[in-house]
């Protein structure tokens, strides 16, 4: 064992446990709005509508995460009329293309968890909602979403533990994340187990403040 | 379209080998996760604490780091372990451990620490009184077991198993990067030398959604199975 590695390692990897945790902060955002998005349409009447929110949900959790980044980094650069408009500044660096991928996958899976905790609602409660006189809108928005969140916060959490362990592929993009890092170490000293050992307990710690914020959260917000 | 065909010319039959490999791969590493749910799953339920920790330790560790950084892991440390343990024996020559079986370890480890949950819930899901009822019938354990509580907790585990295996069959995609050529890495290679990335990621991703759609069809079938009397 090693130890003298460890130390040293140490805080090059808590560097690049920032970007890993911006890319998470970043991709969870925006994934939250997304999946929202693609949650409501899910529930519309319109079959064409919902029918499209599904394909999304199911092509983004039917295939890996790293094709989704690869498709999106090296394969959009292809297009050449996306290289002449504006969108090419944000697509041709790493970084961004990697919280595209995230986001849209984190995305599908929010949507998924947030579509089933909106019907799990109790139609009673909406039905009070209505006999109360209270507009629909308002029934949607001090109603249904906050009993919805609730509903999926430990879903959720799960989906925030399993997007901090796929930002780990944006090292698969040249991006040096707590991962990138950790494999670029073990490639110059040969020494996988106490690399490992580092960035394991980093990661791992994160996963345990993460669970137990969630589990606050559901305490704080049961009924 | 003819960057598929097959032969010298097209991509088609390069990529069919490595879906091949894929679905070898997602299957070998599923049924040595199989092996390690064996041996986990009865260190979790265990009264005793010390099993306890050691099987909830495996579990929380695997799926608290990233796939990624535990093929890492096995793809730098697997031929030094081998070696070490090797030399041990006498033997001191260099060993190169074969990708494939890197791979399917590293895949299988954390496909089992999924499975072990699922068979936790599943055989903690179990009505107390079967336990009660073959003690009482003065079962012999390997009888209880296979005869009782086995059929019962496949079925309960059969729907989470499904998802294990989407988890593991998407997983194999992250061996890739230890160059045995499976469907990414294939994919990887057609599109350097044709520099046509775009048509080939996404054809990648139409033979992963193929995989996960024909694979669940079957998983139905199975579930309809073991259900039946229900």
């Amino acid at each position: 064992m090693d130890f003298e590695l460890m130390i040293n390692s140490l805080p090059k990897l808590l560097n690049a446990t920032f970007i890993t945790l911006k890319l998470l902060t970043a991709s969870l955002i925006f994934g939250l709005f997304i999946g929202l998005f693609f949650a409501i349409i899910r529930l519309n009447k319109n079959p064409i509508i919902n029918k499209f929110a599904y394909v999304y949900s199911y092509v983004f959790r039917g295939t890996p995460l790293l094709v989704q980044i690869f498709i999106i980094y090296f394969g959009l650069g292809q297009i050449e009329y996306l290289r002449s408009t504006a969108l090419w500044v944000i697509l041709k660096e790493p970084y961004w293309c990697a919280i595209i991928a995230f986001s849209l996958n984190t995305g599908a899976y929010t949507s998924e968890i947030l579509r089933s905790a909106f019907q799990t609602i109790k139609p009673g409660m909406i039905e009070a909602g209505q006999s109360l006189g209270i507009s629909s809108k308002i029934i949607f928005y001090k109603i249904q979403i906050p009993i919805a969140i609730r509903q999926s916060l430990p879903a959720y959490g799960n989906e925030i533990i399993l997007m901090m362990k796929g930002t780990s592929l944006a090292s698969t993009v040249t991006l040096m994340d707590l991962t990138g890092v950790a494999k670029y170490i073990i490639s110059t000293t040969f020494k996988p187990i106490e690399v490992f050992i580092v960035a394991g307990g980093i990661y791992l710690f994160m996963t345990f403040i993460i669970h137990n914020v969630i589990k606050f959260l559901e305490k704080k917000y049961s009924y | 379209m003819e960057l598929l065909s097959f032969g010298k010319t097209g991509w088609g039959d390069e990529l069919l080998i490595a879906t091949m490999m894929t679905i070898a791969v997602s299957i070998t590493a599923m049924f040595i996760g199989f092996l390690f749910a064996l041996i986990f799953t009865p260190l979790k339920l265990s009264k005793s604490k010390f099993l306890n920790l050691i099987g909830n330790s495996y579990t929380t560790v695997i799926r608290g780091v990233p796939e990624l950084l535990v093929i890492y892991l096995f793809f730098f440390g697997g031929s030094g372990a081998v070696m070490y343990v090797a030399s041990i024996f006498g033997y001191n020559e260099y060993i190169e451990i074969n990708a494939f079986i890197t791979g399917s370890f590293a895949i299988g480890i954390i496909s089992g620490a999924y499975s072990t949950e699922v068979f936790r819930g599943a055989i903690q899901s179990i009505d107390k009184g079967q336990f009660e009822a073959s003690k009482v019938l003065g079962l012999k354990k390997p009888v209880h077991f296979f005869k009782v509580i086995m059929p019962q907790m496949l079925r309960l585990a059969i729907p989470n198993l499904s998802n294990v295996w989407q988890i593991t069959l998407k997983d194999t995609s992250l061996i890739s990067v230890t160059g045995l050529v499976e469907i990414m890495r294939q994919s990887y290679i057609a599109a350097g030398s044709t520099r046509d990335p775009l048509f080939f990621y996404s054809f990648a991703a139409v033979l992963y959604l193929m995989l996960t759609y024909f694979s669940m069809k079957l998983i139905n079938k199975l579930e309809v199975r073991y259900s039946r009397g229900y």
